[in-house]
């Protein structure tokens, strides 16, 4: 039992906390702490998702209309190289992991911090390393054009700056290593103990799952990238033909990373979603541990389907054949984890704020993207289809409409707890919708053009596609006015919003019993386990204005419990 | 500006002449959009298939846009039915004001977990079976197709015909099948034709294969769909399916050749291959190669492979890759990387072809 003035000095807003214990640039710079170094992760991919999309708007832009003649085609393969470079390497795949990930990993544990905190660090300086290789081709005065892919053997003849961009890459596989190994180590050795496997959140299921592709897959990544560095500079004859190379083989290898990290991208999503859609309708997740297996079987069978990028390279029929049945078997797992959502919301007592406004978009963008997958998976439409805009709508459809959805709701949900103040949810909101009918309006049109062969890297098309183009161009504005928008209400909501309590959403997952902003050593007391998704554990306290585990609340008011402790 | 509306509608042919007006304004800079690409015969109705694509105009496109048609009303039945749950349940058990009550419910149904995995995996199966066959439609070329050379380069397309004449657009007769052989002079680019359904990269160093039968005649965009540098937006062509090989024939601006492939292929046979490999069925320091074409080939290593073109071309560049069998450990012969290019090549398939058919024993 506790009394009310600690429970005040538990669960109240402290004057002290992570945010403020120490000042000025070092404190950061050299910080060891997960929370800031989540921060600064989250910084970073911002400027880069900036950077990107302005590059997007560009390419958009030029575009409006079928013949423009606003960038050169040199201007026009440079900047959607860029903008898929940066977005794949430098925002999407560390976003939820290193920035959410860091931040809410350890506290979801119970523990102090990570495994391994010099190695977060670490990997925080190599991945502005990286992306500084990245953008140092654009500086090098002679830019990139060889398309985020790097096939070869053109990027073997062109003469932009293709070293500097694979380094960067290659470093930034080093940063996304890192990170994935710690976590490995962390969820495996820092449980609070009695916390079993299947006590963690999903989240944690779905961070674990990635972590594992993150150290397998990667280092793939950085050999392709290093051999591809060695045949532009010395044609060691692997990957050009003109010196006994194979041009196919780099896209396997090439493949064989970048189709797992699909899956470092989606899955820590589709953790978030989880999180987000029990919290909110405040009820048990549905088949948890279908939804907890689903990650590892995607993580795993991930490793099989790379083949499906291949389907015209001229690979052989039989193994062509091979990959689309196996591409088929990875689209189960991800259909019953939505299904599990619409379970969960079954009965609940579901709150349309921000974050579930964002998760709820998620099921419905993810749902398009995954569906689609099924025509690219399926042999004879991929033919068609294959290198057109359809391709380009999939996986915008997965990769924004799923993961930076997810990263928008997640921030939403872990912002009050993080910077201990409530954003304006109305605008909130207006964000989300701007966000969602912008991005339909963008990528819907991709299909419609895709199908009717429009080939993905045009610089120039035929006038047939010009009103879908234009539809795009449009849309792509609003999206980027629904994320700014977004932004904004961050932003303004962490120095000026509200203050709120410990726990304002009534989560049950172990970071909501830290104080908001938590302090340094995240919890000042040791945290009570409870079931992740045990809402009924936790009790609204009117002096505190929040929600607080039962074992800390004022005896005399807890109400009796509803459900069962045990399920 | 030309901001026609309704948008999500199909082009309509209202506006043709308009749209030619620009077309045309393209062509100039070498680019041409065939007439027909202008016209779609289509619809506003995004349910149909003629929302969807462009004409069918080869023999498998119906089974392409089947399948398509089949997942898109499966995918549509799926979300309709997930969106609208979801939105249902969120009206309602939606929260009102701040009482937290979600009624008891269970969270977990094996039965139903199960159920909803196996259902859609029946579904996959069939999608994927009907791709797989007809996947297989596309690529196997019927015995009687006629061979086309197709070379790509930056940024620019030859087809090269049986008889050795050139074009700078591929020219189809209906009806009449067509095996596309695909060779890059420089770096990846791929072979799309919308109204074919038919698309397959084209890779520097081997060869690769394009299937069409086509069955309507008209004229189609061709375009390069695998990014290959600057120009890469610009490698477009067309292609014409004529009526009747006549009108081929007649309505065709042909690059004439001087001489016929084999023709190319004896001279530089003679010259370059001779002095190791008779053409009379007697060995000498390599095997005799007049009636290898199309055979199984018996290696050292005791495989057997299929001597056709990609075979021939290896054997020619890198001699030591497939060794005859009898004739290792070591080859003897010398590779011609940088002596013969691919073109001489064709030319000495040609003739490899020509000596086979020739042949008394056919
Ligand atoms: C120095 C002698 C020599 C010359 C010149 C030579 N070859 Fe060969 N070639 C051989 C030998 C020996 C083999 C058998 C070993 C092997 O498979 O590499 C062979 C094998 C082949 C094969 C595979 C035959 C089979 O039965 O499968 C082909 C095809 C071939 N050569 C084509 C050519 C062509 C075309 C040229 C001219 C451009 C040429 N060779 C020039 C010695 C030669
Ligand atoms: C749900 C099941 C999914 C299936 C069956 C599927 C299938 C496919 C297939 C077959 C392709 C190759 C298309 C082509 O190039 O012709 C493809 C492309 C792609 N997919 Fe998916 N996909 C699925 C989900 C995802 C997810 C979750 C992501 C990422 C978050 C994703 C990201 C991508 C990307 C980035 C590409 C294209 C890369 C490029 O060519 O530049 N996909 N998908
Ligand atoms: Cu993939
Ligand atoms: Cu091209």
């Amino acid at each position: 039992m506790v009394d009310a003035v600690t429970r005040q000095k538990l669960f109240g807003t402290p004057e002290i906390h992570f945010l403020n214990c120490t000042k000025g640039w070092k404190s950061w710079a050299f910080t060891l702490d997960h929370k800031r170094i989540g921060i600064m992760y989250l910084i970073g991919v911002t400027i880069a998702l900036f950077l990107a999309g302005i590059f997007a708007l560009v390419l958009r832009s030029h575009l409006f209309k079928f013949d423009s003649k606003m960038l050169s085609d040199d201007m026009y393969n440079q900047m959607f190289t860029l903008h898929g470079a940066v977005m794949v390497f430098s925002f999407i795949i560390p976003s939820i992991p290193a920035a959410l990930g860091n931040l809410v990993l350890p506290m979801m544990l119970g523990a102090k911090d990570v495994a391994f905190p010099r190695l977060n660090l670490a990997s925080f300086y190599l991945w502005i390393i990286g992306t500084g290789c990245l953008l140092l081709a654009i500086l090098s005065g002679r830019g990139l054009d060889t398309g985020w892919t790097f096939y070869t053997p053109y990027s073997i003849d062109t003469n932009t700056g293709v070293i500097y961009a694979t380094f960067g890459a290659f470093v930034l596989g080093f940063s996304s290593i890192f990170t994935g190994l710690n976590f490995l180590v962390t969820v495996n050795t820092m449980r609070l103990k009695g916390q079993g496997w299947f006590k963690l959140p999903l989240f944690l299921w779905s961070l674990y799952a990635t972590a594992i592709i993150q150290v397998l897959a990667t280092p793939v990544l950085g050999i392709t990238l290093l051999m591809l560095i060695a045949e532009k500079t010395m044609h060691i004859g692997i990957f050009d033909a003109k010196y006994g190379g194979d041009p196919v083989l780099f896209q396997h290898f090439f493949w064989f990373y970048s189709h797992p990290a699909v899956y470092i991208m989606i899955l820590p999503a589709m953790g978030v979603i989880s999180e987000l859609i029990s919290v909110y309708s405040q009820k048990r997740i549905f088949g948890y541990s279908f939804i907890a297996f689903s990650s590892v079987a995607i993580a795993l069978l991930g490793f099989l389907v790379w083949g499906h990028h291949m389907f015209t390279s001229g690979q052989s029929q039989v193994v062509t054949l091979i990959f689309s049945a196996i591409t088929f078997t990875v689209a189960i797992p991800s259909a019953v984890k939505v299904f599990n959502w619409l379970a969960t919301l079954y009965k609940g007592s579901i709150l349309l704020n921000t974050p579930m406004c964002y998760a709820l978009s998620f099921i419905f963008l993810f749902g398009i993207g995954g569906l689609t997958g099924l025509f690219l998976g399926a042999l004879s439409t991929d033919i068609h289809l294959h290198d057109t805009y359809f391709v380009v709508a999939h996986f915008h459809f997965v990769m924004v409409g799923g993961t930076l959805t997810a990263l928008l709701g997640g921030l939403f949900h872990w912002w009050p707890k993080f910077f201990g103040r409530m954003y304006n949810d109305l605008l909130g909101r207006v964000g989300c919708f701007l966000v969602f009918s912008g991005f339909n309006l963008t990528f819907f049109p991709q299909f419609v053009m895709g199908s009717r062969g429009m080939p993905r890297r045009y610089a120039s098309y035929d006038p047939e596609f010009l009103p879908f183009h234009q539809l795009s161009t449009i849309g792509a504005f609003v999206l980027g006015i629904g994320i700014l928008i977004s932004f904004i209400v961050l932003v303004y909501a962490a120095f000026k919003g509200p203050r709120c309590g410990s726990n304002p959403f009534r989560a049950a997952s172990l970071e909501w019993q830290s104080s908001s902003p938590p302090d340094f050593h995240n919890f000042v007391h040791s945290p009570v386990l409870n079931d992740p998704y045990d809402f009924d554990s936790q009790v609204y306290d009117d002096e505190l204005d929040t929600y607080i585990s039962r074992e800390f609340a004022d005896p005399t008011k807890v109400p009796p419990r509803t459900e069962p402790v045990h399920h | 500006m030309n901001w026609q509306i309704p948008l999500m509608l199909a082009q309509s042919t209202d506006n043709l002449e308009e749209l030619r007006k620009r077309t045309a304004a393209i062509s100039l800079d070498g680019t041409t959009v065939p007439d027909s690409a202008l016209v779609r015969d289509g619809t506003s109705n995004p349910f149909s298939t003629e929302y969807w694509f462009p004409t069918q105009a080869s023999s498998f496109a119906a089974e392409v846009d089947f399948l398509y048609m089949a997942v898109f009303w499966i995918s549509l039945v799926f979300f309709v039915a997930i969106v609208g749950v979801m939105i249902y349940f969120c009206i309602k058990y939606r929260r009102k004001g701040d009482v937290i009550a979600p009624q008891p419910s269970p969270s977990h149904n094996t039965a139903i977990e199960i159920l909803w995995s196996v259902l859609p995996s029946i579904l996959l199966v069939w999608i994927f079976y009907v791709g797989a066959e007809s996947y297989f439609d596309m690529r196997i070329p019927r015995e009687d197709a006629e061979e086309i050379h197709v070379t790509a380069k930056q940024f620019a397309w030859i087809f090269t015909y049986p008889d050795g004449d050139q074009t700078a657009e591929l020219h189809l007769v209906r009806d009449r099948p067509a095996k596309l052989i695909l060779q890059s002079e420089d770096v990846l680019h791929s072979f799309f034709v919308p109204a074919f359904r038919q698309k397959m990269d084209v890779v520097p160093g081997r060869y690769t294969y394009a299937y069409v039968n086509p069955t309507q005649s008209g004229q189609y965009r061709l375009s390069c769909n695998e990014y290959c540098g600057t120009g890469h937006s610009k490698m477009k062509t067309m292609c014409e399916v004529h009526d009747t090989v006549d009108d081929r024939k007649n309505n065709t601006k042909w690059i004439k050749a001087d001489h016929q492939p084999w023709e190319n292929g004896k001279r530089t046979y003679q010259i370059q291959c001779s002095g190791c490999h008779k053409v009379n069925g007697e060995k000498a320091t390599g095997p005799a190669l007049n009636l290898i074409w199309g055979i199984d080939e018996k290696l050292m290593t005791g495989q057997t492979v299929k001597v056709d073109e990609q075979y021939i071309l290896d054997s020619i560049w890198e001699p030591a890759k497939d060794v005859v069998d009898g004739f290792g450990p070591v080859t003897k012969m010398n590779s011609f990387k940088g002596i013969l290019n691919q073109n001489d090549v064709n030319d000495i398939i040609a003739y490899l072809k020509k000596l086979k058919e020739e042949s008394p024993a056919q």
